[in-house]
C-alpha cells in the first residue's frame, strides 16, 4: 500500500469529481496544487479522503432530501407507520456503512501518516525518483522570532532573515525552534506544518520539484506582528541557488553572531529580508538550549547535571543562572544581571544538533527513576559523584 | 504603529488600575460605551418607571424555580450573542478591507482581542448557557419533576455564570481583553509575553463561570438520575433527556481539568511558578495537550443536547417513533466515551510520532460512525412518516444537509497528513464553523421554536421564523464557503493583514454572508418581538400540546404551573405522553394535596455578586479587595447554611384552582 498510494489515486483521478478539482486548483489552490513531492501526496490524500467519504456523504444527503419530500404530510399516497420503529436488518447496514468507511480511511490514515511523517527522511523526490544512498539532505536550521523568521545554513555558513532560499530537487531537512514563544513553520507549497517552539527543536523535511517563487508564513497566532510574519520562498536550480549563496556571503550585512543575534531577537515587525555573510556553527544550538547570552547556562548543561544527581542544595544558585523570561522577556536582559551563580559553565559536551540521528533513542536512565536519591544509600550528586562519572549526554 | 509596551505599575490601592485602563484612545469602543450607558440608563430608567425593581427581584432573580432559571440562561445567552456577533462583522470587516497595504480599521492590540473574546464567548457564554438553559427548562418536564434536584443550586450556577460573563464584559471597557486566541496558549499567554491584564481577565472570567457550569451539570446527572418519574427506567427517558444527561457527564468530568490548567496558569502569571514557561521546566506543550482533554468533549457537551433535539422534532413532526431508539441511545453513549480519546487531533503539527498522530487520528474518525448512525436513524424516523414543514422541522433538515459536510470536513482534518496543510487554516475555521452553526445553533433554533409554546402558552410568528431561516442557511453558506476555498489556498486564521490582493473578493464574500446571517438575527429578533405582541392571536389553543407531542412536558399546561404537573404521572412506554393520549387517559380533576416546593433565595446572586467584585480585584491585583471579597464569599454562604425558610407549600387549595383554571381551558378547546 503505501508506495501504491499515489497510483491507486492516480486512478480515482477518473472520477469526474476528483478530475475538477485541478480545474479548481488553477485559481490558486495552492494545498491541491503545491510544487514539492510531500505537499503533493498530502494533497492528494485530502482529494482522495473526500471521495472516500463523499461515498457516504452524497447518498444520505440524497435520500434526506428524498425522505423529506416524499413523507410531506400533503402527500396522502405515502406510506404512513406512525409505529414502525425498528429493522434489525436496516441496524445493520446504518453501522456497518460508515464503519466500512473508516476502515478503509483508518487503513489509509495509517500508512500515509507514517509515510508522511514530518520527522522521516525523505526517500523520494517525486514519483519514480528515490533519493540515491549518497546524497545527503540540505540542513536548514529555523528560528522562529518575534515577528521575523531566521534561517541558518549551516552547511554554506550563511544566515537570511525572512528569506528561504531551497535548491530544486534536493530534500531539505528543517530543524526548527522559536525564541520566544509558539509558531508554526508552514510553506504550503513545500510540505505541511510543524509548530517552532521556544527551548525545543521540531523537525520538518521537504522537498521542491519545481522551481519558483513561493510564500512562507507562520501559522500559529504569536502576538501583536503576527500578520506579517511572513518570508519569501525561492526553489532554485542547484547552480542558481550556489550563485544565491555566494551573493549571501559577499553580503555587506556581516556576520550573524551571538550579538547580532541577541539584537535580532528584539521584536520589530515587517522585517525586510536581509542577508548574513556568516553565522556562528553553534548558534541555533545555543537557541535551543536557551543560552545565546555569553555565560548563561544551557539547558543540555542542566539537565547533564540533573542525570547525574544534581548539584543538591548548591544547584538553588543555578536557578537564576537557567532562567530565560522569566524577568524580562524576548533577550531584553543584560548579560550583567546574571550577577550570582553557582555553576558557571559546565563540561559536558556540547552537543551538535548536526551530529544528533533523526530518531533518537529513548534514555533508559529516565524511565528507570535513575538519578532520583535511592533511600538507602546517600544523595548522589555531580558534585559528590562516585570516581567514574557517567558519560555526559 | 509602534510595538506596545508592556506591563503597568502596580499601586498599593488600586493595584494596577488606573485610568490609563480606560481606552479612551480607541474611537470604537468610547462609541460603543456611550452606546452601552444610554441603552442602560433607559433600561433602568423603563425598569424603575413600571416599578418592576420588586417584580424582578422577587419573582426572576431570586427564583430557584427550573423554569424562569432555563428562561434567564437563554436571555444571557442572547445577550452575549449579539456581542460574539458583532465581534464576527469587525473581523469580517477588517479582512475584507485590509489588503494592498491597508491596514484595516483595527490595530493588532484591538483585533487580537476581537478575535479572542469572539471565540470565548461564542463558546462558553453563548452556547453554553444556550444548552444550560435548555436542559435546565426542559428536562425536568421531560422526567415528570417538579424541579431540579438542587434548586438553590441551579439559582447559583446561573449567577456564577452570568458574573463570569459580566466580568468578561467590564474588559471591554477598563482595561483589555487577551490576546492569545480562544484557549490562551503559554508561552504567549505567560506573564512574559501578555504581562498586562487581559489574560487575567480571561482565566477569571472562565473560572467564575465554570463553577456556575460544572455545578449545573452535577445538579442535572442528579435530577436525571433521582426524579424520574415512577417507572421512567433509563431506558424510557427521552431522547434529550439522555443525550443531556451524557453531556452533564462530560460537563461534571472535563470541566475540573479546565479549572486545573486555569489554576496552572493564574500561579505561573501570579506568584511565579513553571508550570508552562519556556525555562526551568515548564512545558508550554503540558498546556496545551490539558486544555484539549478539557476542549474536545466541550464541543461534545454542546452537541450531543442538540442531538436530543433532532431526535424529539423528528418524532413528533413526522408523526412516528424514533427509529431505532436503541441504537441512538447506545450511539450517545459511544461519542460520549470516545470523546475522551481524540484531543490529540487538535495539535497533529506539535510533533508527536506518526503512531500517536495515528491512533488519535483513527480514534477521532472512530467517533463518526456513531454520528453516522445517528442521522440514518433522523432518516428512517422521517421514512414512512408524515413530516409537517413547521420551523423546528425545518431547522432540523437544514441541520441534516449543513452537519454532514462538516462531519465530513471534520474527518478530513482527521487525517494528520492531510491536518498538516490545513491545520490552523481557514478550512478548519470553516469547519467547525460548520458544525458548531450547522449542528449547535440550527438545533437551538429549532429548539426555541419547538418549546417556545411551552413557556410561554403561543407560537412564534411562522413568517418572521422562515425569513430569519432562510437569512440563516443561506446567510452561513455565503460566509464560510469562501473560508473553505480560501483554506485550501493555505491562508491561515488570526490574520489581521493580507498581501495576496486575489483573496480579497473571498473575504468580501464571506462578508456578505456576515451580512445576510446579520439579516436573519435581526428577523430573529423581530420574529420573537412580532411574536409577543401578537401573543393573543397566536395562543395555543390545545391546552398544552400544540404539535402533538410525544414526550411528558406536552402533558402540562403552557406555560406549566409552578409545580409541574399536579399528580407526578406515572410511565408505562417510552413516548410517555403519546402512550397516555393513546391509552385515552384522563387527566385527574379532584384530590389535590398540598404541594411542597423550595423558596426562592437572593442568597445565589448575592455570592456571585462578590465572586465577580473578587474576580475583578484579582485581574488588577487589588489585594485587599480580594481578600475582603474573598472574606464576603465564605461568610455569605455560611451565612445561607443558617437559612432555615428554604422551602413551603403550595395548598390544595391553591393546587384546585389553577388546575380548575386548566380542566375549563381544556373543555373551551375541545
Amino acid at each position: 500500500m503505501p508506495s501504491n498510494l499515489p497510483r491507486f489515486f492516480a486512478r480515482t483521478r477518473l472520477l469526474p469529481l476528483v478530475a475538477a478539482l485541478p480545474l479548481l486548483s488553477g485559481c490558486g489552490l495552492i494545498v491541491l496544487d503545491p510544487a514539492g513531492d510531500v505537499a503533493r501526496q498530502q494533497g492528494d490524500l485530502i482529494v482522495l479522503s473526500t471521495v472516500l467519504m463523499l461515498l457516504i456523504i452524497v447518498p444520505v444527503m440524497a435520500l434526506t432530501i428524498f425522505f423529506a419530500w416524499k413523507y410531506r404530510a400533503s402527500n396522502k399516497d405515502a406510506t404512513y407507520k406512525p409505529d414502525w420503529d425498528h429493522s434489525t436488518q436496516l441496524e445493520l447496514v446504518i453501522w456497518s456503512a460508515p464503519l466500512l468507511i473508516i476502515i478503509c480511511l483508518g487503513a489509509v490514515t495509517w500508512v500515509a501518516t507514517h509515510l508522511l511523517d514530518p520527522y522521516r527522511p525523505l526517500a523520494r523526490t517525486g514519483p519514480g525518483q528515490p533519493v540515491a544512498a549518497e546524497v545527503k539532505p540540505l540542513d536548514v536550521q529555523v528560528v522562529a522570532l518575534d515577528w521575523k523568521w531566521l534561517f541558518i545554513y549551516p552547511e554554506q555558513g550563511v544566515a537570511t532573515v525572512n528569506e528561504l532560499a531551497l535548491p530544486v530537487n534536493r530534500p531539505i531537512r528543517f530543524r526548527i525552534s522559536s525564541s520566544s514563544v509558539m509558531n508554526s513553520f508552514y510553506v504550503p507549497a513545500l510540505a505541511g506544518q510543524i509548530y517552532a517552539m521556544p527551548g525545543m527543536e521540531t523537525k520538518l523535511h521537504g522537498v521542491f520539484d519545481k522551481t519558483g517563487d513561493y510564500e512562507g508564513f507562520s501559522a500559529n497566532y504569536s502576538g501583536w506582528g503576527f500578520s506579517n510574519m511572513r518570508f519569501a520562498v525561492k526553489s532554485l536550480p542547484a547552480d542558481a541557488f550556489d550563485k544565491w549563496v555566494a551573493a549571501t556571503k559577499a553580503s555587506a550585512e556581516g556576520d550573524l553572531g551571538r550579538a547580532e543575534y541577541l539584537k535580532l531577537e528584539k521584536p520589530t515587525h515587517k522585517e525586510p529580508v536581509r542577508r548574513f555573510a556568516a553565522s556562528d556553527p553553534q548558534l541555533f544550538d545555543a537557541v535551543v538550549n536557551m543560552c545565546v547570552e555569553p555565560g548563561k547556562m544551557c539547558m543540555h548543561d542542566m539537565m547533564s547535571l540533573d542525570a547525574a544527581g544534581g548539584a543538591g542544595i548548591a544547584g538553588i544558585g543555578n536557578v537564576r543562572q537557567v532562567t530565560y523570561d522569566k524577568f524580562a522577556a524576548r533577550g531584553t536582559v543584560d548579560v550583567a544581571r546574571w550577577g550570582m551563580r553557582y555553576v558557571a559553565a559546565y563540561c559536558s559536551a556540547p552537543v551538535m544538533s548536526n551530529d544528533r540521528p533523526d530518531a533518537k533513542p529513548v534514555a533508559p536512565a529516565k524511565l528507570k527513576g535513575e538519578g532520583l536519591p535511592h533511600p538507602g544509600r546517600p544523595e548522589r550528586t555531580a558534585l559528590n559523584a562516585p570516581a567514574a562519572p557517567r558519560p555526559m549526554s | 504603529m509602534t510595538i506596545p509596551h508592556p506591563a503597568p505599575e502596580t499601586g498599593p490601592f488600586l493595584g494596577k488600575l488606573s485610568l490609563d485602563a480606560l481606552p479612551l484612545h480607541e474611537p470604537i469602543l468610547v462609541v460603543t460605551f456611550i452606546g452601552v450607558v444610554l441603552g442602560g440608563i433607559a433600561v433602568l430608567g423603563l425598569i424603575t418607571k413600571f416599578r418592576l425593581w420588586g417584580y424582578l427581584w422577587t419573582e426572576w432573580f431570586t427564583t430557584v424555580d427550573h423554569k424562569r432559571i432555563g428562561i434567564m440562561y437563554m436571555i444571557l445567552g442572547l445577550i452575549m450573542f449579539l456581542r460574539g456577533f458583532a465581534d464576527a462583522i469587525m473581523m469580517r470587516l477588517q479582512q475584507a478591507m485590509a489588503f494592498g497595504g491597508s491596514e484595516g480599521y483595527l490595530t493588532p492590540h484591538h483585533y487580537d482581542q476581537v478575535f479572542t473574546a469572539h471565540g470565548v464567548i461564542m463558546i462558553f457564554f453563548v452556547a453554553m448557557p444556550f444548552i444550560t438553559g435548555l436542559m435546565n427548562y426542559i428536562v425536568p418536564l421531560q422526567i415528570g419533576a417538579r424541579d431540579v434536584s438542587f434548586p438553590f443550586l441551579n439559582n447559583f450556577s446561573f449567577w456564577m455564570t452570568t458574573s463570569g460573563a459580566v466580568l468578561t464584559m467590564i474588559s471591554l471597557f477598563v482595561g483589555e481583553y487577551a490576546q492569545t486566541g480562544w484557549l490562551a496558549y503559554p508561552p504567549l499567554s505567560g506573564i512574559a509575553y501578555s504581562p498586562n491584564v487581559g489574560v487575567d481577565y480571561y482565566i477569571w472570567g472562565l473560572q467564575i463561570a465554570g463553577v456556575g457550569t460544572t455545578l449545573s451539570g452535577i445538579n442535572l446527572i442528579v435530577t436525571i438520575l433521582k426524579l424520574r418519574a415512577p417507572g421512567m427506567g433509563l431506558m424510557k427517558m427521552p431522547v434529550f433527556t439522555w443525550t443531556s444527561l451524557c453531556s452533564n457527564i462530560l460537563i461534571v468530568a472535563s470541566f475540573p481539568i479546565l479549572t486545573a490548567t486555569l489554576v496552572l496558569l493564574s500561579l505561573d502569571r501570579y506568584v511565579g511558578t513553571n508550570f508552562f514557561t519556556n525555562d526551568l521546566g515548564g512545558s508550554p506543550m503540558m498546556y496545551v495537550n490539558l486544555i484539549w482533554i478539557w476542549g474536545h468533549p466541550e464541543v461534545y457537551i454542546l452537541i450531543l443536547p442538540l442531538f436530543g433535539v433532532f431526535s424529539e422534532v423528528t418524532s413528533t413532526f413526522s408523526g412516528k417513533r424514533l427509529f431505532g431508539y436503541t441504537s441512538m441511545v447506545y450511539a450517545t453513549i459511544c461519542i460520549t466515551i470516545l470523546s475522551y480519546l481524540v484531543w490529540l487531533h487538535h495539535f497533529f503539527t506539535m510533533g508527536s510520532g506518526a503512531s500517536v498522530n495515528s491512533f488519535f487520528g483513527i480514534t477521532t474518525m472512530v467517533i463518526s460512525i456513531p454520528t453516522g448512525a445517528k442521522l440514518f436513524n433522523w432518516l428512517f424516523t422521517m421514512y414512512r412518516g408524515r413530516i409537517r414543514y413547521e420551523l423546528p422541522m425545518m431547522w432540523t433538515i437544514a441541520f441534516m444537509l449543513t452537519f454532514v459536510i462538516g462531519g465530513m470536513t471534520g474527518v478530513l482534518l482527521a487525517v494528520p497528513p492531510a491536518d498538516f496543510v490545513l491545520h490552523n487554516s481557514l478550512f478548519l475555521i470553516a469547519h467547525f464553523h460548520n458544525v458548531i452553526i450547522g449542528g449547535v445553533l440550527f438545533g437551538l433554533f429549532a429548539a426555541i421554536n419547538y418549546w417556545w409554546p411551552k413557556a410561554f402558552g403561543y407560537k412564534l410568528d411562522v413568517f418572521w421564523g422562515k425569513i430569519s431561516f432562510w437569512c440563516w442557511v443561506v446567510g452561513f453558506w455565503v460566509a464560510f464557503t469562501p473560508l473553505y476555498i480560501l483554506g485550501l489556498m493555505g491562508v491561515t486564521r488570526r490574520m489581521r493583514v493580507f498581501d495576496d490582493p486575489s483573496l480579497q473578493i473571498w473575504f468580501v464574500i464571506a462578508g456578505i454572508g456576515a451580512l445576510i446571517v446579520a439579516a436573519g438575527i435581526g428577523a430573529m429578533l423581530v420574529q420573537f418581538a412580532v411574536s409577543i405582541w401578537r401573543r393573543k392571536e397566536l395562543r395555543d389553543e390545545t391546552g398544552g400540546d400544540p404539535w402533538g407531542g410525544r414526550t411528558l412536558e406536552w402533558a402540562t399546561s403552557s406555560p406549566p404551573p409552578d409545580y409541574n404537573f399536579a399528580f407526578t404521572p406515572v410511565i408505562h412506554d417510552l413516548d410517555a405522553w403519546y402512550d397516555m393520549k393513546k391509552r385515552g387517559h384522563q387527566r385527574p380533576v379532584s384530590g389535590y394535596r398540598d404541594i411542597h416546593m423550595p423558596s426562592n433565595t437572593g442568597a445565589g446572586m448575592i455570592l456571585s455578586g462578590f465572586c465577580l467584585v473578587m474576580g475583578f480585584a484579582l485581574v488588577w491585583h487589588i489585594w485587599w479587595l480580594v481578600a475582603v471579597s474573598f472574606v464576603a464569599t465564605i461568610a455569605g454562604a455560611i451565612i445561607h447554611t443558617f437559612n432555615y425558610k428554604r422551602d413551603f407549600h403550595i395548598s390544595a387549595a391553591t393546587v384546585t384552582a389553577v388546575e380548575d383554571a386548566r380542566t375549563r381551558q381544556l373543555a373551551a378547546g375541545a
